[in-house]
């Protein structure tokens, strides 16, 4: 077994990774504060906070989708299904057992097709629904608007937005628990910090797929 | 020169005060000037603007007003902390000898108005002796011709309104309410609020309408020297002899003492000026029987009220008597209970302006988005506040309690229990530990709040009152609402108001279903008040309302509407986010918003799947990890 380490995450990417990730945790917090599940904060502070992530996070997207159109690292997302039961298994079975991952990672594609689908439901789904619904909520908190658009009531708005935030949710678990599954529980988190990662090559024995392709 | 003297005298004082952070002195201050001397404040506004564009930074503009005042010689005085607040009416006599002499001495007269620049004590129609009250009001229209003609059309003579939105004719003698329930009657105790002069006879009452001009009582509203009364029983009229107080009334006859004394009313006739909150509130405090009953925003702490009680009263402060947003004209008073505009749609609602209606409003000098950052405020709040003012009237969040001064008001009167005696025959009194008279048996239990936190309602300006002779119809909890309000959160014309609302258990015919009539006041045997016998006080109330009596009553609870509006607290203590954006806040019962914050507005299926899918993929990721763990662990022993 071979190790080497590859260059995974440039330091743009990393930036948008963590500050995004700190918006986010903020706005989750501050958004189930305002809907009425969390104490500890006072309600006038929790919009104002949210509103101001909400603020720097649409700053921050739009730096992120120029950088992705400009680098073509939007084609990272690009969903296949190529190995994507090899990927399956490995989480529901070859995990346990030790088993290196599948799917090798390169810069080109560094994410597994698992990875891939979720984040292209994250990029394509959650995102547009808890953006264009916090947007109008925002705005209507601003007295900018008077009536919610396509027929829309305010609860309606309000409750997209719930659901989206229960599916943000559902994925920042899930997201959060995955990092800790590589070779050793920190590999992932140490590369999405440092940009390296430590990629172990080669199949474990009892690995039958095939591999070194990538 | 002399103008610009006149204008940096009235405004340093309060302008080193603003270093200070005192910004409500400067708007006092500057208020007035604006109300002097338009030229001058535009002077003013010229100089701000051009040397501080949209700036204003308060501490540079005050150095330069500081250098300003320096180039022109003053003494430090007026800069310091000490500076008078209100210089206005009283300029710091170092000031006044330090300048030039005017050509012509400024002619200050501390007696009289602004406006009206007569000095009554030197009327000779005003010098008296008076030996009775039309003879006052004689002598008032002999110069204002026009004055009782004005009088004689407004409600305050008519006790009539018309209410536009359900076009009929309401008032005083026309509906119910829950207090004292109809003066029909009871008339010449009542009139005790009437601006008219009646006859002195207990027994004998002169329609209104039947009053020649010089019945209008001219000095009940424009009296200063806080002495004239009117008395009760006596049509309205001051006493002109001595006149003994009835035992337990003596709230109604203004005094401590046994008795009243003869009235000067020449000394009061000299010293009119415009109506005062004192004199508005002899009558409109004591609404109900007594100090704070009725209204709940109205009782006699409004007579010098503090800052916290009501930011535009302020005694200290603003100052403003009620006719400054009850605006006059004509002896016709704006702003009525009969005809509310609940939500104003213009911006600016000029008050006076025809097509604006007649009411009162916070709008018509705060606009419809009154909300600015500050450095309390940031802008998004500001914004969010003002998207509020949609759905909200801003008496709900900036009159947070009411019967704030000290003063409790009557939340609830029971007359099914009056008629009870003390040992020695007189009416039984019984008053809690905190003196509030909860039993008197000439009128039933009571129960009193302070600090009240109102009941809110969409509310669109409608009152559907009950009318005299109308019968009752009591809704699912058997309540009958005698003025009824209308309002919803689609109709675009309403807005969630709070109330005050008082309850009541009252006689009403069972035969009928006609609430009854009856005659409370009086020195008579069918007085409910002298004998207690219910049966004759109805007979004789229903006979004087020309309605009939089958002789059976019973008692019904009875609710009455009550819109606050007065009692505007400081902006510190409007209502926070939370008293409403929470589970169990105050718009708990609303419907038709959704509120963040209120788990009712929540989408019950979202939130199930939700909270469940989340749970699950707690539970998931916990499980994968512990067998990973585990099987690790195994791996490696």
């Amino acid at each position: 077994m071979s190790t080497h380490r590859i260059y995974l995450f440039k330091r743009f990417e990393r930036f948008w990774h963590w500050s995004q990730a700190a918006l986010v945790i903020t706005m989750l917090v501050t958004g189930f504060e305002i809907h009425g599940y969390l104490g500890g904060f006072d309600f006038k502070s929790a919009v104002l906070v949210h509103g101001y992530a909400a603020w720097a996070l649409v700053t921050l997207w739009v730096f992120a989708i120029f950088w992705h159109f400009t680098t073509g690292e939007w084609r990272q997302y690009i969903p296949t299904f190529q190995k994507i039961f090899l990927v399956a298994r490995h989480y529901a079975w070859g995990i346990f057992r030790g088993e290196a991952h599948p799917y090798h990672q390169t810069p080109q594609h560094k994410h597994n097709p698992l990875q891939r689908l979720a984040y292209l439901w994250l990029k394509l789904m959650i995102n547009p629904l808890i953006w264009l619904s916090g947007a109008f909520l925002l705005i209507f908190s601003y007295d900018w608007i008077r009536t919610m658009p396509f027929g829309l009531t305010l609860a309606d708005m309000a409750w997209t937005h719930t659901a989206a935030a229960y599916m943000m949710l559902l994925f920042f678990i899930a997201h959060v628990y995955l990092a800790t599954t590589g070779h050793t529980p920190l590999t992932y988190i140490k590369a999405m910090i440092t940009g390296w990662e430590d990629s172990y090559d080669g199949p474990q024995a009892g690995d039958s797929s095939p591999s070194k392709n990538a | 020169m002399k103008q610009r003297f006149a204008m940096i005298v009235s405004l340093t004082p309060a302008l080193s005060q603003r270093a200070r952070g005192d910004e409500e002195t400067l708007r006092v201050v500057y208020v007035k000037v604006l109300n002097e001397n338009q030229e001058l404040s535009m002077a003013f506004d010229k100089r701000h603007t051009s040397h501080f564009p949209g700036g204003l930074a308060s501490l540079g503009f005050c150095r330069w007003i500081l250098l300003m005042g320096m180039a022109f010689g003053f003494g430090a005085s007026a800069f310091s902390a000490e500076a008078p607040s209100a210089p206005l009416d009283n300029p710091p006599p170092s000031l006044e000898q330090t300048p030039p002499a005017p050509v012509v001495p400024i002619e200050v007269d501390k007696a009289v108005g602004q406006k009206t620049p007569q000095d009554h004590s030197r009327f000779k129609q005003l010098q008296g002796p008076f030996t009775s009250p039309e003879q006052v009001t004689q002598a008032c229209l002999s110069c204002h011709t026009k004055a009782a003609k004005q009088m004689m059309s407004t409600i305050h003579w008519t006790w009539k309104a018309w209410n536009p939105k359900t076009r009929q004719m309401v008032g005083k003698n026309q509906v119910y309410n829950t207090f004292c329930v109809s003066p029909i009657s009871n008339e010449q105790f009542c009139t005790v609020c009437h601006v008219g002069y009646g006859s002195t006879d207990p027994e004998k009452f002169i329609p209104f309408e039947q009053r020649t001009e010089d019945h209008v009582d001219c000095l009940v509203c424009h009296d200063q020297t806080r002495t004239y009364r009117k008395i009760p029983f006596i049509g309205g009229n001051p006493a002109m002899e001595k006149i003994a107080v009835r035992p337990g009334c003596n709230e109604v006859y203004g005094t401590d003492k046994p008795y009243v004394m003869p009235q000067d009313l020449a000394r009061i006739a000299q010293k009119v000026k415009a109506p005062t909150r004192y004199t508005c509130g002899i009558c409109h405090f004591y609404g109900g029987g007594g100090d704070g009953v009725k209204h709940g925003d109205l009782d006699s702490s409004l007579n010098d009220p503090s800052h916290e009680l009501d930011v535009h009263m302020d005694a200290k402060g603003l100052n403003f008597s009620c006719q400054k947003c009850h605006e006059t004209s004509d002896h016709h008073i704006s702003g009525e209970h009969y005809a509310i505009d609940a939500a104003p749609k213009t911006s600016a609602f000029m008050r006076g302006f025809q097509h604006n209606g007649n009411a009162a409003t916070c709008q018509s000098c705060h606009g419809q988005t009154p909300h600015h950052a500050d450095k309390r405020t940031s802008t998004p709040e500001a914004a969010a506040l003002n998207m509020h003012t949609r759905n909200i009237a801003c008496e709900t969040c900036h009159i947070p309690e009411f019967a704030r001064g000290g003063k409790p008001t009557k939340m609830n009167w029971n007359y099914a229990t009056a008629g009870k005696l003390a040992p020695n025959g007189s009416p039984l009194v019984i008053e809690d530990e905190k003196g509030w008279n909860t039993y008197w048996g000439v009128k039933g239990s009571f129960q009193w709040g302070e600090n009240v936190v109102p009941e809110y309602r969409w509310f669109n300006g409608t009152e559907r009152w009950m009318h005299v002779g109308d019968k009752i119809q009591p809704d699912k909890n058997g309540v009958v609402g005698v003025n009824d309000i209308s309002g919803s959160p689609t109709d675009g014309q309403s807005k969630i108001w709070p109330f005050k609302i008082s309850r009541n258990n009252q006689p009403y015919d069972t035969q009928t279903g006609v609430l009854a009539v009856f005659h409370s006041f009086g020195f008579d045997q069918d007085s409910y008040t002298m004998t207690y016998d219910w049966q004759k006080a109805i007979s004789a109330g229903m006979k004087a309302a020309k309605l009939p009596f089958s002789g059976h009553y019973g008692f019904v609870k009875t609710q009455m509407y009550w819109p606050i509006a007065h009692m505007v607290a400081p902006k510190t203590k409007a209502l926070g986010c939370v008293q409403c954006h929470a589970d169990g806040g105050r718009l708990q019962g609303i419907d038709g918003v959704y509120m963040p914050g209120r788990s009712r507005d929540h989408q019950p299926l979202i939130e199930r799947i939700g909270l469940l899918v989340t749970a699950l993929a707690f539970a998931g990721v916990l499980l994968h990890g512990l067998i990973r763990v585990i099987l690790w662990l195994r791996r490696r022993s």
